[in-house]
């Protein structure tokens, strides 16, 4: 029986035939989509700009109701799913991150353990661990004691995506998480998402403009186009040239990486 | 032994609070008892908490008020049937637009957020000048025609501006910002109407949209403490939603906060409160947009600090003012709302000032 249940909880998420369009907008985001999400993995999730990228996530989210279609997260419908249960399951670093408040850094990064607390109750051990732990994977501990409002923008998104570890959740939704960092903290970032990933085997679902970035962290790619998915598949089948091309409308020249080899990925202009 | 750090900062910060909480509970009841002691009646501070703590229950067998009556019979009557109701009126009414003020700053993320912007005080004033021009004789809750009007007023409005920026089944707060002020710009120039045709009423509208306590009664304290109560109670039981709510909605909804619905429940509390306090003591500024910005400067901005401790402030804060408002330039009175802007402003100056030093060294 044990057996059984992991077999229906490891289908993931399963989105059947979504439709949704923004309020007062003719044009649909999301036109009749279908994809599967599956546990374990680490989906990157590209696209070209309004290919619905961030739509499809907040739709998983539960942000906005899906106007035709169903979502599912183990094997039970997003919409029987209390607000609460589903913070339990899926936590989100959302695109702006920018923290105005006047919190102090490990307030904010111990907002990921709401879900789990009582209402009145103080946190716990278990709760101050997970908050250690999830500041110091994303280098942000040594912030913990600076109000938010006087962190940088990488500083901020290190702390947000803490916030988000610290839910402890199976599903971790991060929307353009790297766009704020430099290149030391994208890839540790990218690198402790991976850890993540390996030792407890969260399933990561990163929404990247970097291709490359998404080439040497994700083994699943999401890539969309004209709010439907163009291709859902293991990186290597789905970073094709002719994939690349048809999407971005840009031509790829794929080179390999001969230190890490793998493979690395040139624009080019189509008119140059 | 980094964790030890952590757990360290923060128990740290938790008795800081706590002795916030005491020294400001001490600070209230010597106010209560200074103010009372204050007036055309010349009483000792002692002999007037004397007078107070006879009335409490139990405690009061143990007073003996022999020595104060016997220098004038009538000085329990003048602290506990005059001075007292009026004090705890503008308690009551200073904590309540305080919370609400501290709730509204976080909730609408917008520090220039006050208790009156939805609206509810300018509904409030159009229903007492409609009271006080057409002389109507009834009143309920011991609230008389003029605060009966007045909540209705508020209370009508804060629903109005509730559907009008209702979209769905959400909420978005800069429409509630907007159609508050729009509306509460309306309902001002409504009384500016009514007021052109009555020539000989406004300056009792004037005054009374400047905010007053000295129609204080005992019923009207039973009023607001009722309302202050409940709705301050409400408003601090989701402390922790607010919390995340000053981080945006998105985040507060991946936090697993029904946001659309703990808007509604805070802003329905939210306007009954000011509706409450507005109906007593008409519209009285400044209390609810500056006592939560410098409770935040000294504690944080926990809500779970920030709500009680803005309470005690609000109530201390009006108490002080209204205390010079009935005595300065006895036996007139100047108008409540006068001196908390000019006692506030510089105050919250200072803190500023003191907080922009501080940081600058860090």
């Amino acid at each position: 029986m044990n057996k059984n249940l992991n077999k229906t909880e490891g289908k993931g998420i399963v989105v059947e035939s979504l439709s949704w369009h923004p309020p007062k907008n003719e044009k649909p985001v999301l036109n009749n989509l279908n994809c599967l999400i599956e546990k374990g993995n680490i989906y990157g999730i590209i696209g070209p700009n309004g290919s619905g990228k961030t739509s499809l996530v907040k739709n998983i989210l539960r942000f906005i109701e899906p106007e035709d279609g169903n979502i599912t997260l183990d094997e039970i419908n997003l919409k029987h799913y209390k607000r609460r249960d589903l913070a339990k399951k899926i936590a989100l670093v959302p695109q702006n991150t920018v923290l105005d408040s006047s919190f102090r850094t490990y307030d904010i990064v111990m907002m990921g353990r709401i879900p789990h607390q009582k209402r009145f109750a103080n946190a716990s051990e278990t709760d101050s661990d997970m908050v250690q732990k999830a500041m110091l994977l994303t280098d942000c501990y040594q912030l913990q004691d600076k109000s938010v409002a006087t962190l940088s923008g990488g500083e901020s998104q290190r702390v947000v995506t803490a916030r988000a570890i610290a839910q402890d959740t199976q599903w971790l939704i991060l929307d353009e998480p790297t766009s704020s960092l430099d290149i030391k903290h994208q890839l540790e970032l990218m690198d402790s998402l991976k850890k993540l990933n390996e030792k407890k085997g969260k399933t990561i679902i990163a929404v990247l403009h970097d291709i490359n970035i998404a080439a040497a962290y994700c083994n699943r790619i999401i890539m969309m186009k004209n709010g439907q998915i163009h291709s859902n598949g293991k990186t290597e089948e789905v970073l094709t040239k002719e994939n690349l091309n048809n999407v971005y409308e840009v031509d790829f020249e794929i080179l390999e990486n001969t230190r890490t080899g793998k493979k690395y990925y040139v624009p080019y202009a189509n008119d140059r | 032994m980094k964790t030890s750090k952590v757990k360290k900062l923060g128990k740290h910060r938790n008795k800081n609070n706590l002795w916030q909480l005491i020294v400001l509970i001490f600070i209230l009841i010597l106010c209560i008892a200074i103010s009372a002691s204050f007036g055309s009646a010349d009483l000792s501070v002692t002999d007037s908490l004397k007078i107070i703590a006879s009335r409490i229950p139990y405690l009061g067998k143990y007073i003996n008020l022999s020595v104060i009556t016997e220098a004038n019979p009538n000085y329990p009557k003048i602290v506990w049937q005059i001075r007292m109701p009026r004090i705890l009126l503008a308690g009551f009414a200073g904590c309540g637009l305080s919370v609400v003020g501290a709730a509204f700053q976080g909730l609408f993320r917008n520090p220039l957020a006050d208790p009156h912007i939805l609206g509810v005080s300018s509904g409030a004033a159009v229903g007492a000048t409609i009271a006080m021009l057409s002389g109507i004789g009834f009143g309920f809750l011991g609230l008389g025609v003029i605060g009966t009007f007045a909540f209705i007023g508020a209370i009508l409005t804060a629903f109005i501006v509730y559907r009008l920026s209702c979209v769905g089944n959400k909420l978005p707060v800069v429409n509630i910002l907007l159609t508050g002020t729009v509306v509460s710009t309306m309902l001002s120039s409504i009384i500016s109407l009514l007021m052109t045709f009555n020539h000989d009423k406004i300056e009792k509208v004037y005054l009374w949209t400047m905010g007053s306590f000295s129609a204080a009664t005992w019923d009207k304290v039973l009023f607001l403490a009722v309302f202050t109560v409940a709705c301050c109670g409400v408003i601090t039981v989701f402390s922790r939603e607010l919390d995340v709510l000053t981080t945006g909605n998105d985040t507060a909804e991946s936090l697993g906060i029904n946001t659309a619905r703990i808007k509604k429940i805070l802003i329905i509390a939210a306007s009954l409160q000011v509706g409450a306090c507005v109906s007593v003591s008409g519209i009285i500024g400044f209390v609810g947009l500056v006592i939560p910005h410098c409770i935040r400067i000294i504690s944080g901005s926990k809500h779970k600090v920030l709500l009680p401790l803005s309470g005690l402030g609000g109530a201390i804060f009006l108490i002080i003012c209204d205390t010079i408002a009935r005595n300065a330039v006895a036996p007139s009175e100047i108008p409540v709302g006068v001196i908390t802007a000019m006692l506030g402003t510089p105050y919250f100056i200072y803190l500023l000032q003191r907080n922009k030093r501080r940081e600058m060294l860090h």
